[in-house]
């Protein structure tokens, strides 16, 4: 049976059912339905939902909470994400399986809180797992397995779904019950955490001779995570009967021509795939970057066009230059065209889409 | 038992090392360590060594009273055993992690955060702090400019204000007024804060040998009160000292050079606050009722 159920519930009653035990959370729109749904169903569920000063103390919360043991989640978007980058450094950086929700925003300035993906974007070297959810049932669906991800992995996992295309919209999805949730998702089993039994240090610093050490297993951390993510989606997709995406995802893609993009902006895609315009390729794990899987689902295409939400400025879209450096080591011969469009929320309509496909040139903006 | 061992890397005569020192041997084994960055972690945890013999988190140098609120809820939730105790330098906790220590306080986390307020970002080079006192050379408040220009911010009135069951000021100096004070903030339920004065031998400019004596001269001068606000109630450790601030100034390479006019500010100010803080004592306010 489905449920006609908002995006941020769905995705806060997914979480609370995942058994929690440390939730702090600081509001920020447009993802503050998820941190109000999990404070009012706090006492069903028996987390302790952490209503803090701060994104900034939000995710330092969860370090603690995370680095004692506990299983943590938080929601954050935009300014709230870029409060916490230097903590999300750090959870990287001591294997911390956080998990979190970023409804995505645009940043400051100008003051924007409609939806790009410009927040979590520019988080992308923290060193966190990031996947970007189609639609909310890929979002409720990505949230549980996210914390197996993070706890197989150990690493912190972002959950990244679009601000107010999908945290507000109402459509039926199909709610994972509690027992099926329990099915699936064990109890975190923490190793080397905070035991005064068991005395030791987390968060140590380190010299020249053991940083670069650090980094390079955090580096292959994330890398081989992709593994993980795969295995746990064919998991989730066996137990639940729905099929899951793991990192990348093809709609017809049996044409000359490729739309190459991430979150909701699938779902648009996929009807101009319906007119025979092109294919699709979704990157659903944007960390750790799929290229391998990328260049197979793009091999001889004719032209590969990448829209995207993103920019860096000077330099273009994030997407774009990581999709033609993926096709450049295949050695592909593909024209290449990367488009920003749909900053704070600006609308890229189907004809939008078919515009790009046809007459787009690279490092344009619509 | 000691908790903090013997190998860490801190300057000879430091203070603060003391200070870590008997903390824990006075909350003892079932304690855990959240440590902002700052001089004590930088000695304790060289990757690999690890000088603390209880466990030990350090996250960022702003952000430890919140990692310690996360760490007291998740024990809770998740039925384990242990003591949160936050240990910060005055830089991560007067100032740049003022605002996770005040968010921690109002939300009244199961934590006790204690200062080694050595009056100086010492470990990035003896940079000025909101703790650092009036007329102090720095090297950003240098005597080419007349030393630290403000007074020392009053951080244990300001997390008293937050209405928290225990805040108090101690020094590395008073040993049993210190133990005393962990001990009886070990028992209380909720958020506590305690400041330790601990001199910096680097920051100060004083031997290695005269850490303990000076800070010792800073009570005894009135120029570093120790008192306690349980439950909102304010009460002196001790008498407030009177020797003259001069012994103070003069015992120190920091306040070398400072004017006549500056002296008879200090003096003043040290006056004037054994009066308000008698009278304070003598008025029985409470702290937490004043909402």
């Amino acid at each position: 049976m489905k449920d006609i159920i908002e995006g941020s519930i769905a995705v806060a009653l997914a979480v609370a059912r995942c058994k929690p035990q440390v939730v702090p959370a600081y509001p920020i729109t447009p993802s503050t339905h998820i941190p109000q749904e999990l404070s009012r169903i706090q006492p069903e569920y028996g987390y302790d939902f952490v209503p803090v000063e701060s994104e900034f103390a939000a995710i330092s919360t969860a370090i603690g909470a995370s680095a004692a043991g506990a299983r943590t989640f938080t929601a954050t978007s935009s300014q709230g994400l870029l409060l916490m980058h230097e903590a999300l450094f750090n959870a990287a950086g001591m294997r911390l399986p956080i998990v979190m929700c970023v409804a995505n925003r645009s940043v400051s300035a100008p003051l924007n809180i409609w939806n790009d993906w410009q927040d979590s974007i520019s988080q992308r070297d923290a060193g966190w797992i990031q996947l970007y959810c189609k639609n909310n049932q890929e979002a409720v669906d990505t949230a549980i397995q996210a914390f197996k991800i993070a706890e197989t992995a150990d690493l912190p996992v972002m959950v990244c779904f679009d601000g107010f295309y999908l945290t507000h919209e109402l459509l039926p999805l199909d709610m994972p019950s509690q027992g099926e949730v329990d099915a699936f998702l064990p109890p975190r089993v923490a190793k080397d955490v905070l035991d005064v039994e068991k005395p030791g240090a987390l968060g140590c610093y380190a010299m020249p001779a053991d940083y670069q050490d650090f980094r390079k297993e955090l580096d292959e951390a994330v890398r081989l995570s992709s593994s993980v993510i795969t295995k746990t989606a064919a998991e989730f997709g066996k137990k639940f009967k729905r099929g899951q995406t793991a990192l990348i995802e093809e709609y017809a893609n049996d044409k000359p021509v490729a739309l190459v993009t991430m979150g909701s902006l699938a779902e648009q895609s996929e009807m101009i795939a319906d007119e025979g315009l092109a294919g699709v390729v979704r990157i659903k794990c944007f960390r750790p970057f799929p290229s391998a899987e990328i260049a197979r689902a793009l091999q001889g295409k004719k032209k590969v066009v990448i829209i995207e939400k993103d920019c860096c400025p000077g330099a273009g879209g994030a997407l774009a230059a990581e999709v033609k450096a993926a096709l450049k080591d295949a050695g592909s011969g593909a024209e290449v065209i990367g488009i920003i469009a749909g900053l704070g929320g600006r609308d890229v309509t189907l004809e939008t889409l078919r515009k790009a496909v046809a007459e787009g040139s690279d490092g344009a903006w619509m | 038992m000691e908790y903090f061992l013997k190998g860490h890397t801190a300057c000879a005569g430091c203070a603060c090392a003391l200070t870590m020192r008997h903390v824990l041997e006075t909350l003892g084994p079932e304690t855990i360590v959240v440590n902002s960055t700052g001089c004590m972690e930088i000695v304790s945890t060289p990757y690999p060594r690890n000088n603390w013999g209880v466990p030990y988190v350090h996250s960022l140098f702003e952000n430890a009273a919140s990692v310690a609120g996360g760490v007291s809820r998740a024990l809770k939730k998740t039925g384990k055993k242990g003591r949160v105790i936050c240990l910060g330098g005055d830089g991560g906790t007067y100032d740049i992690g003022f605002g996770a220590l005040s968010g921690a306080m109002e939300r009244n986390e199961d934590v006790l955060f204690v200062c080694y307020d050595n009056e100086a970002y010492a470990n990035t080079g003896l940079q000025r702090s909101g703790a650092t006192p009036f007329a102090a050379a720095t090297t950003t408040s240098p005597r080419e400019v007349g030393g630290k220009g403000e007074w020392k911010k009053n951080l244990t009135f300001i997390a008293a204000a937050h209405a928290i069951p225990y805040a108090a000021s101690a020094s590395i100096a008073f040993l049993p007024d210190l133990k005393a004070k962990l001990q009886k903030a070990a028992s209380i339920k909720g958020f506590k804060f305690i400041d330790v004065q601990s001199p910096c031998n680097l920051a100060w400019k004083i031997p290695s040998n005269k850490s303990i004596e000076t800070a010792r001269l800073a009570v005894d001068c009135g120029l570093w009160n120790l008192f306690e606000i349980e439950n909102g109630a304010f009460k002196l450790s001790r008498p407030i000292g009177t020797k003259p601030v001069q012994d103070y100034l003069k015992a120190q390479g920091r306040f070398a050079g400072v004017t006549a006019e500056q002296v008879a500010a200090i003096d003043k100010h040290a006056r004037e606050t054994k009066a308000e803080l008698e009278k304070l004592e003598k008025a029985g306010l409470n702290f937490a009722r004043f909402l």
